[in-house]
């Protein structure tokens, strides 16, 4: 009875096995048109039915184009790579510090001041945008690559979620550690820093994954195309040749791979962290 | 006596050492803080604070300081006779009455069937997820080569199918907001799939091989069992979503930019056009701070139902 059950229950997860993979591709079909119509030639790419492996395909030569001297994908590559590194690393090293500060040192107005932080999380950033453009401007961080990292690097929710890691550190582990003689500086880097590494790799993809797609914070405060990143120079290379479809496709494989693939390799780890750190800036 | 005069220096060396050692403490914490804080100030509370002083200004930014007028709450009462912010905040609250409740019941769906039901889920969930993660700007002159009305894709092949008059997509005022909600679906499903199926983790196995065993089947089991485990989860991903989905900027700049005419405008997007391409600075002041009127109460909901929900 058991095994006639059991043996029942299989056909029919093989046949929502079959489904899910059928939708999971299906859901992937845009993303393949983009990839597949990124080696044709222009006057095929709206052939129907759409022949998916193209035909008479001009190989990598909308790439090359993209690249190329008129078009400057290196450099918006070069200046994302810039932006999304240095804004990550130094979030992660001004949250640790902060969240140190918040649960493992003892100081008047602390609590307070985290209670600040924490008040103004749920304001959009609509409200700031306006200001920050005129603080910018007055600083002279205007249309530079230092302000937007001065900009994005720090957020109170990278704060929040190391505070919450290194709560779950007990207290008699540093008390004893300063009973031995070791300064804040030594604690936070010796037996802070290893004890939430997974915390810091999780804040680590998500800034990475929205600082590499932030389209707006670089919309607003560069206006030097020099100085693009790879979602604006997408954007602005979409509506100067948006009529060349293939280039166009060529583009976009060009500024959404790399993060595809970086994802493919570290998808375990990826998805875990961000359904874990569950919140969106 | 001299025996009390020593224990009363002894405590008052220690109140001292102490005393020293608690600011030592506090320099050092102020120490540690400080980036942070810094930042913190520059970019939030300080922007916070102007932008609440100069919503109740008349500014146009490109003639400079001089050009600022006190107008008052003008701009909070002009909110009202503002075609453009009325329908921004009716479509930010079809975005929102439509996406979310989708997204939810889909994510919850798939996830359970994907959990219990399918070989090889690991790999259905990366697939699914694979959207979220590709850059909007992409993605969105995808859909727009794709959705184009007359040989794009999508309308060929509804042609085929023998529809003779296929939807004109992003340029139809009356189908635009459905295609940006669809996109806006496809793009996010993974990430509800993917938070979902971590929330199911915790479901414990024996309930489901229990209820088996009394015999109920698995759509029984995903609304007796599934649903009401996952309670926690729901909410968080209902507030996110909802708070997410009045801040939707990018979708709509790119696939777009709020036309045809403003039938796809959004909050987020006319607070932008409003203070950067229109240059009325205090007027995009007050269209933000009525954004954030809506996203607290949202919070103040939230918060009202948590505490409602620690609680039981």
């Amino acid at each position: 009875m058991l095994k006639i059950k059991r043996s029942r229950l299989q056909v029919h997860k093989v046949i929502l096995t079959a489904l899910f993979f059928f939708i999971g591709i299906t859901m992937l079909a845009p993303l393949l048109w983009m990839i597949s119509t990124s080696f044709k030639a222009e006057n095929t790419v709206f052939e129907f039915p759409i022949r998916w492996i193209p035909k008479n395909g001009v190989g990598f030569e909308n790439y090359r184009e993209v690249w190329g001297q008129q078009y400057q994908f290196g450099r918006f590559y070069w200046n994302s790579i810039k932006i999304t590194v240095l804004s990550t690393a130094f979030q992660i090293l001004i949250s640790a510090l902060g969240a140190y500060s918040f649960t493992k040192i003892n100081w008047k107005l602390r609590d307070k001041v985290f209670l600040l932080y924490l008040a103004t999380m749920m304001i959009p950033p609509q409200v700031m945008i306006v200001s920050r453009f005129v603080i910018m401007q007055k600083m002279h961080l205007y249309n530079t690559h230092i302000g937007i990292i001065l900009m994005t690097m720090l957020s109170t929710y990278g704060v929040f979620l190391l505070r919450q890691a290194m709560l779950g550190i007990p207290d008699s582990l540093c008390e004893s550690a300063r009973i031995d003689g070791a300064g804040h500086v030594r604690i936070f880097l010796r037996i802070i820093l290893p004890l939430i590494t997974p915390s810091i790799a999780t804040l680590a993809v998500l800034k990475f994954v929205w600082t590499w797609n932030d389209y707006q914070t670089p919309l607003i405060f560069l206006s030097n195309r020099d100085l693009f990143t790879i979602q604006l120079g997408m954007k602005v290379f979409a509506s100067e040749s948006g009529s060349i479809y293939s280039l166009t496709m060529a583009a976009a494989v060009s500024s959404t791979l790399p993060l595809i693939l970086v994802f493919l390799l570290g998808q375990r780890y990826i998805i875990d962290g961000i359904a874990s750190g569950a919140v969106k800036e | 006596m001299p025996q009390a005069a020593k224990t009363m220096t002894i405590e008052q060396r220690l109140e001292q050492g102490k005393r020293r050692k608690a600011r030592r403490e506090t320099l050092a914490g102020i120490a540690f803080v400080l980036p942070s804080f810094l930042g913190f100030v520059v970019f939030i509370l300080v922007p916070v604070l102007m932008a609440l002083g100069i919503s109740f200004c008349d500014w146009n930014f490109l003639k400079g300081w001089g050009a600022i007028r006190f107008t008052g709450l003008d701009n909070y009462m002009r909110l009202f006779q503002d075609d453009w912010f009325r329908i921004s905040f009716r479509n930010n609250i079809l975005f929102t009455a439509v996406t979310v409740p989708v997204l939810l019941v889909l994510g919850l769906v798939m996830a359970e069937v994907i959990n219990r039901h399918v070989y090889g889920g690991t790999v259905v969930r990366v697939l699914i997820f694979i959207p979220y993660i590709a850059s909007i700007v992409a993605v969105c002159t995808v859909w727009q080569v794709m959705l184009q009305p007359s040989y794009g894709p999508v309308n060929q092949f509804l042609m085929s199918l023998g529809i003779e008059n296929p939807p004109k997509w992003l340029v139809d005022e009356h189908w635009v907001m459905p295609a940006i909600m669809l996109i806006n679906i496809w793009t996010q499903v993974g990430y509800y799939v993917a938070v979902y199926m971590s929330g199911l983790k915790n479901v414990p196995n024996e309930i489901y091989e229990a209820a088996a065993i009394d015999g109920a089947n698995g759509v029984r089991q995903f609304f007796s069992i599934t649903v009401p485990m996952v309670r926690p989860t729901t909410f968080f991903l209902a507030v996110m979503g909802i708070i997410g989905s009045f801040k939707v900027f990018d979708l709509i700049s790119v696939l777009t930019s709020g036309g045809p005419g403003n039938s796809s405008s959004v909050m987020a997007y006319y607070i932008y056009k409003t203070a950067f391409l229109d240059f009325k600075m205090g007027y995009a002041c007050a269209l933000a701070w009525a954004l954030f009127v809506v996203i607290f109460a949202v919070t103040m909901v939230q918060w009202h139902f948590q505490k409602n929900f620690s609680n039981e």
